[in-house]
């Protein structure tokens, strides 16, 4: 007798969505069996991973995380640069955390014109992170949409009290959007058809499930990737169908262990070296439930990650 | 239990006696089947009723315990894909491999890190479980000897790494009254070995060069009577692995495959040699149905992201865990200490009260009963509002604790202050920052 591993039905398939300029693309999505499981299908895009740079320059950050972009902090469009040349960033996040009306305020102009900057700059699909603040949110993104024209940025949050509010505008200057909903498998999909209502088409939308690290909650996350997973591909639930992207980094690097010092707790070792491996597997898990695209900051987290995903899917590499 | 009230019920006498505990027949099958009642406690259960009940209520995996007493760890025993659907039920044990060719300095290194790197999180005990015992030097008294020092330096299971029986024999003789798991059965030594196994009833690790091989072993195993078993494909890069992983649990949970409905060992340790990428293939494997997970070497910043991982996807999706509803006191507050309420979610009081604890400022948490909710979760469910936590603030006798009557609310929660003085009259109400991290810096101003 000669063991095969058993077959399980699948009956859809993740749909493959081009992200960027005509000229730097990049295509996610597309898989038609679970995460990594190439014996069941070949995985036709691997996940990417996005390197955050931040409108203004953090304040509390661990020292580790502010190390590799130290040079570079207080200029976005620079920090960008820099992850695409040194760190092969395959994307950038840019947060827009200057914005915030509890912190800075920056307005909306002030954040079109670094956005554009940075846009300016990259070669590759940029990504532009609000605050969640559906006000303002409201206000910055509509303008940054506008600014950037043609750009085909990927723009979010977009969540059920500003979709309204934003989606028109973006998908009117041809940009993508992302959907994000409090990691609940039937609001994310009542927010794609919500979207699918205002006109927004199927190959400009990304899943965002909100994602929380390692000790703060990952199983929530975890799970509800698992499910939106399974019924996109076993169930064929077409409103559910979209490449899933994970804000991981900023969640894992604000917790109080990826901050502790050394000598503070002893016992939980190498302060650097654990901050990295709260990022990095925090990253691996999600992408192990189903993320396309993880947004990540440390270089070497980085690193871990590409060499997991490389190993995980070597026999089609 | 895979089977329903009414095929149980066929099983049972039906005379109704009710020594069970339940008045009826029909109701003790009833409760068996929801899973709340034993086996065991009908005696008149006929031989052929109770192999096919217990049959029919094994999990499709088989648990396996290794090690004993307080060191006991328990594997396997899953009935799911995917932790959603019902739950994982029992975390991989963590292992660290010591073998006996490594210098003293080393194994005593291991041996301390295996001790000290224990913690403490939401109530739970959180550290590795096993140690895995390679004999490399092919010396059977050298084998014995740091058997022996891991007994008695160490509190763990232990774990017998080697192909040769005569060396394993060794080792058994001196610690088979701790349930060791042997490891591991070949094609080319499975008499001998399975001879050893069955002479001390310890479970034992089958590994082969593919799942045929590993069908075959099992099989003779169980012929021979050997059932506490453990899965070691053998396979050794990261992709194959993961593929072994899951069509042996696909295997044993969809198609019934009994001859692979056993836990799973992953021997890390042989994958690589960087310690942080051995932490994420770990990570990848606790997810990913390893029932054992060998690391070649213990440290704080690899092993307490895994072990909090670990906990967290082990935990129970319809059960959050909960802390008990109570007045918590922190440092060594006294009648004019501030008083803070909060929800019953562990995460929430494990921040909270940590939060408290680093302002070094005492106080009271008031912890109240929310079913496990988080702040908001439990607010916008209902559970967290003027008129339940006014309830609780009334009966849990704080007020005979302070002198004062201001009580600090989350601030995600401000909404509720207006209600709850009108509920509270005596109290002041006072709301709290939003975020946990910033109640050191709040209270540190804070005056009664
Ligand atoms: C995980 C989660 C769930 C989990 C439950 C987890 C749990 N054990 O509670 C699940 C998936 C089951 C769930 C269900 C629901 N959820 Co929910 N959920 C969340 C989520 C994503 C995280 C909650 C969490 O774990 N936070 C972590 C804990 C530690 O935070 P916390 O308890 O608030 O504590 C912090 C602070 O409040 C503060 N703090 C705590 N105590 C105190 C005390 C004092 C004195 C002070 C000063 C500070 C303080 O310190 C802590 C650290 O900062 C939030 C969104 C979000 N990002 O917050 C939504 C959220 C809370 N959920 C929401 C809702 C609406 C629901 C549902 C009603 C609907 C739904 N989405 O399905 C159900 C209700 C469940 C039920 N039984 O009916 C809403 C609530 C909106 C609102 N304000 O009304 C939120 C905000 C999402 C959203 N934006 O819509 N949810
Ligand atoms: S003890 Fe057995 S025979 Fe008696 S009522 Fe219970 S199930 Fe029936």
């Amino acid at each position: 007798m000669f063991f095969k591993t058993p077959e399980i039905q699948y009956n859809g398939s993740i749909r493959e969505i081009t992200l960027g300029s005509v000229e730097n693309s990049i295509t996610v999505g597309g898989e038609s069996a679970f995460p990594f499981h190439t014996f069941d299908a070949p995985m036709p895009h691997l996940p990417v991973i996005a390197m955050e740079v931040y409108d203004v320059k953090p304040e509390d950050w661990a020292e580790a995380a502010i190390e590799p972009f130290k040079d570079v902090i207080n200029d976005p469009a620079k920090w960008a640069k820099k992850c695409i040349d040194e760190y092969k960033a395959e994307m950038i996040c840019l947060q827009l955390s200057g914005t915030d009306p509890n912190g800075l305020d920056r307005s909306a102009d002030e954040a079109a014109e670094t956005v554009k900057k940075v846009a300016d700059a990259v070669n590759v699909p940029l990504i532009i992170w609000g605050t969640a603040n559906h006000e303002k949110d409201t206000a910055v993104l509509n303008r940054v949409c506008q600014v950037c024209k043609g750009k085909n940025l990927i723009v979010g949050p977009l969540e059920e009290g500003d979709y309204k509010n934003i989606a028109p505008t973006a998908i009117e200057c041809g940009h993508s959007i992302i959907a994000s909903s409090p990691i609940d498998i039937n609001l994310a999909k009542q927010l794609n058809i919500l979207l699918g209502n205002l006109g927004v088409p199927d190959d400009k939308i990304l899943i965002d499930p909100t994602v929380s690290s390692i000790g703060y909650g990952i199983e929530y996350a975890y799970s509800v990737i698992e499910r939106i997973r399974i019924a996109a591909l076993t169930q064929n639930d077409k409103k559910l169908q979209f490449p899933i992207i994970c804000n991981i980094a900023a969640e894992t690097w604000k917790t109080k262990e990826a901050k502790t010092p050394t000598a503070e707790n002893p016992a939980l070792g190498d302060a650097k070296k654990r901050a990295i491996l709260l990022e990095a597997m925090s990253a691996m898990t999600l992408a192990t439930a189903g993320a396309d695209i993880l947004i990540m900051r440390h270089p070497e987290a980085i690193k871990l990650v590409r060499e997991m995903i490389a190993d995980l899917a070597s026999n089609q590499l | 239990m895979a089977i329903t009230g009414i095929e149980i019920f066929k099983l049972l006498p039906k005379t109704n006696c009710g020594e069970c505990g339940v008045p009826t027949c029909l109701a003790f099958a009833m409760s068996l089947a929801a899973g709340k009642a034993e086996l065991a406690k009908c005696p008149y259960l006929s031989e052929e009723a109770r192999n096919k009940l217990e049959e029919a209520s094994t999990p499709p995996i088989r648990m396996v315990t290794i090690g004993k007493g307080e060191n006991a760890k328990k594997i396997g025993g899953e009935t799911v894909m995917f932790r959603h659907e019902k739950r994982f039920e029992n975390a991989p044990a963590i292992a660290l491999l010591i073998s006996d060719d490594m210098t003293e300095t080393a194994i005593d290194g291991r041996i301390e890190r295996f001790s000290n790197l224990v913690y403490e999180r939401v109530g739970q005990t959180l550290r590795g479980e096993i140690i895995a015992l390679k004999c490399q030097s092919g010396d059977a008294s050298k084998y014995k000897a740091l058997i022996n020092k891991v007994m008695q330096k160490c509190k763990a299971s232990i774990m017998l790494i080697s192909e040769n029986p005569d060396m394993l024999a060794a080792g058994l003789s001196v610690c088979s009254d701790m349930r060791p798991l042997i490891h591991a059965v070949t094609k080319e030594n499975c008499e001998k070995i399975i001879a050893l196994a069955k002479e001390c009833s310890c479970p034992v690790a089958v590994k082969g060069e593919s799942i045929d091989d590993i069908i075959e072993l099992t099989t003779r195993l169980e012929q021979s009577g050997v059932k506490d078993i453990v899965i070691d494909t053998g396979a050794s890069s990261i992709q194959k692995v993961l593929q072994d992983q899951v069509a042996i649990r696909r295997a044993a949970l969809n198609q019934k495959m009994r001859s692979l409905g056993y836990p799973t060992i992953v021997l890390v340790n042989e994958m690589t040699d960087d310690p942080l990428k051995e932490a994420m293939i770990a990570a990848t494997f606790v997810a990913k149905y390893a029932g054992i997970i060998v690391l070649s070497d213990f440290s704080g910043e690899t092993l307490f992201p895994l072990l909090v991982l670990r906990m967290n996807l082990f935990s129970d999706p319809q059960r959050p865990l909960a802390t008990d509803e109570d007045i918590y006191e922190i440092g060594c507050p006294d009648e004019s200490s501030p008083v803070l309420v909060t929800c019953n979610f562990s995460l929430t009081y494990f921040i909270v009260s940590g939060e408290i604890e680093s302002s070094r400022v005492s106080g009271y948490l008031l912890i109240k009963d929310t079913e496990g909710l988080s702040v908001m979760t439990a607010w916008a469910a209902g559970k967290f509002g003027a008129d339940t936590i006014a309830s609780f603030v009334k009966k849990c006798g704080i007020a005979d604790k302070v002198k004062h009557r201001k009580l600090i609310i989350p601030g995600y929660i401000a909404i509720e202050s207006g209600a709850l003085e009108d509920e509270l009259p005596d109290w002041e109400i006072v709301v709290g920052p939003r975020e946990g991290a910033h109640i050191p810096a709040y209270l540190k101003t804070w005056k009664a």
